[in-house]
């Protein structure tokens, strides 16, 4: 059984259609990210999964749960983590877990147990009975971690989790998705941030204009886009950049900084050519780096592709 | 535990954080304390009717403003702190969600409203007739809850004090067709007509049953429409706000 099934999913607004048809599967115990630009579809998407909004078209299933026909028990086995902070502000760190956990039936010992445990381990024990009107953004954002986990549940829905956070919170925060995905855990995560699917997802889908682009690993999908692989070089001196941009096998040669970056589906070609180049110009080569194309570079890609092609 | 009563302590959940946060605000300090204050206050005052005579009046206004004071405020403060999305992710049925928001309208108003209720005693009020004033009251504090919520469906703001005022709206003309002021017995036809579509009408002429011993409809029909207003109310509320749902949360 997947831990997220979702068929044909579709969803409408008025004359807009935010999700359209998409298809995708999440496996147990996976991380899968979910990327896109703003309006993408990426939050309607997260909204059908965890409850929030009915879809127009298509099914979706959350541990085996259709979440539009058994709300109450897909909603049972999720801890979700939303875009906008939103813990009850009026509240202390404890009573707002404490909330949470009763509002998902945990009996009161292990709740006991299970909130102090998270508290602790996010550092805010110390905290527990204050206010959360005056916790920082990152430590609101670790409270709504322990907020999604206090169920302990089989699927995490991350909104963008690390937005606007601070380098450490991100990274603590980044460490116990990981921790909360070795015990089995499946985690699907929205996020604007390509590093961050490129460091935790096991496979990433791409959402544009509210239909997927493409679903692979990472390493796939920057594998699938050799030709925004690029060669980074630095001359001793200015060189045409034009004259290295009419060699056939460059697609693309553009400043970077003091450096020529030369985008290339051939490397090895492109590195002679500028051995070449230099003896030929009375230039050495101080520096040359071969960089596969990012996460970014792929997302753009597709993005780009998706616009371009006819609708 | 069968699914229903778990939903129904989840419930109680959600009761218990509204009473944290929301009997505090400021709102419902001004429409569920010093206004049903300063109300009764204008009633007594400088008017030449004895204390007994007007306690009836009293209790059914204390009641009707208090229990009222709450629910209308929680759904929009939820929807711009964006807290309602927290509470919907949650495995929470919708209609408990709102059955917990009734239940703490509902103690405020019965914490209040027991206050005028407990002057009867002084009155000589039989303890029998106390007994059955204090249900009417649980009942109608439900009934007028109930309604607190009703008033918050429509529209789906996000403004509390909107919904405050929008609320207002409809409470105020109920307080003076209902027999408060002015017993049913004593209204014109027309007047009767009107008031028997308040639910606070059956409640006001209830407490002039079992205080003054004077009362316009027989005290079954008083309990049964109390009844009736808070399930129709309830209902309604939750009907109202499933339908308003999606536009809070977009």
């Amino acid at each position: 059984m997947s831990a997220i099934e979702v068929q044909n999913l579709t969803k409408r607004y008025e004359d807009v259609t935010a999700v359209n048809h998409i298809n995708f599967e999440v496996k147990k115990g996976e991380i899968f990210g979910f990327l896109g630009p703003n309006g993408a579809g990426k939050t309607t998407t997260i909204r059908i999964l965890t409850g929030l909004l009915k879809p127009d078209e298509g099914k979706a299933f959350v541990v085996g749960y259709d979440v539009a026909k058994n709300p109450i028990e897909a909603k049972q086995c999720i801890g979700v983590v939303p875009e906008v902070s939103n813990a009850y502000i009026d509240l202390t760190a404890w009573e707002n877990l404490t909330l949470i956990g009763k509002l998902y039936g945990v009996p009161a010992q292990k709740l006991q147990e299970n909130a102090t445990k998270l508290l602790k381990e996010f550092g805010l024990y110390e905290v527990k009975d204050k206010l959360v009107r005056g916790f920082s953004k990152g430590m609101k954002q670790k409270l709504l971690l322990c907020m999604a986990l206090v169920n302990d549940p089989e699927v995490l829905f991350l909104d963008e989790p690390t937005s606007g956070l601070d380098v450490e919170s991100a990274r603590l925060l980044r460490e116990k998705i990981t921790q909360f995905n070795r015990d089995g855990k499946t985690v699907f995560l929205s996020t604007h941030n390509m590093e961050e699917a490129n460091q935790l997802c096991h496979r990433t889908a791409i959402i544009n204009h509210g239909k997927i682009a493409a679903i692979d690993t990472p390493e796939n999908l920057r594998a699938q886009s050799m030709e925004l692989q690029y060669i980074e070089v630095l001359f001793d001196r200015n060189v045409n950049i034009q004259e290295i941009s009419k060699h056939p096998s460059v697609s693309k040669a553009s400043p970077a900084g003091n450096k020529v970056r030369i985008y290339t589906a051939n490397p090895s070609d492109v590195i002679e050519f500028l051995a070449d180049f230099a003896k030929q110009n009375g230039t050495r080569i101080l520096s040359l780096n071969t960089m596969m194309p990012s996460l970014e570079d792929v997302f753009l890609k597709l993005i780009k592709e998706k616009e371009a092609s006819p609708k | 535990m069968s699914q229903f009563a778990e939903q129904l302590k989840r419930s109680l959940a959600i009761a218990k954080k509204n009473i944290k946060i929301y009997y505090s605000k400021g709102p419902v300090i001004i429409f569920g304390l010093v206004f049903p204050l300063f109300l009764a206050l204008a009633y007594v005052i400088g008017r030449n009717i004895a204390l007994k005579e007007v306690l009836p009046g009293i209790i059914a206004m204390t009641t009707f403003f208090t229990a009222t004071s709450v629910g209308p405020s929680i759904v929009p403060w939820e929807t711009r702190s964006k807290t309602l999305e927290r509470l919907l992710c949650c495995p929470i049925a919708f209609w408990a969600i709102i059955l917990g928001d009734m239940l703490s309208s509902f103690l405020f108003g019965l914490v209040i409203s027991a206050i005028p209720l407990l002057l009867t005693l002084a009155f000589n009020v039989e303890l029998l007739n106390f007994a059955a004033l204090s249900l009417g009251l649980v009942i109608a504090n439900l009934c007028f809850s109930a309604l607190s919520v009703l008033l918050s469906a429509y529209p789906p703001t996000d403004i509390p004090a909107t919904s405050m005022m929008l609320s207002s709206l409809v409470k105020f003309p109920l307080v003076f067709i209902s027999g408060v002021f002015i017993p049913v017995e004593q209204l014109p036809e027309w007047g009767r007509i009107v008031a028997s579509f308040s639910p606070l009408t059956y409640f006001a002429d209830l407490t002039r049953q079992f205080t003054l011993k004077i009362g316009f409809y027989p005290i079954a029909i008083d309990f049964l429409m109390i009844l009736i207003f808070t399930v129709v109310f309830l209902f309604a509320a939750i009907k109202l706000h499933e339908r308003t749902l999606a536009k809070r949360i977009s």
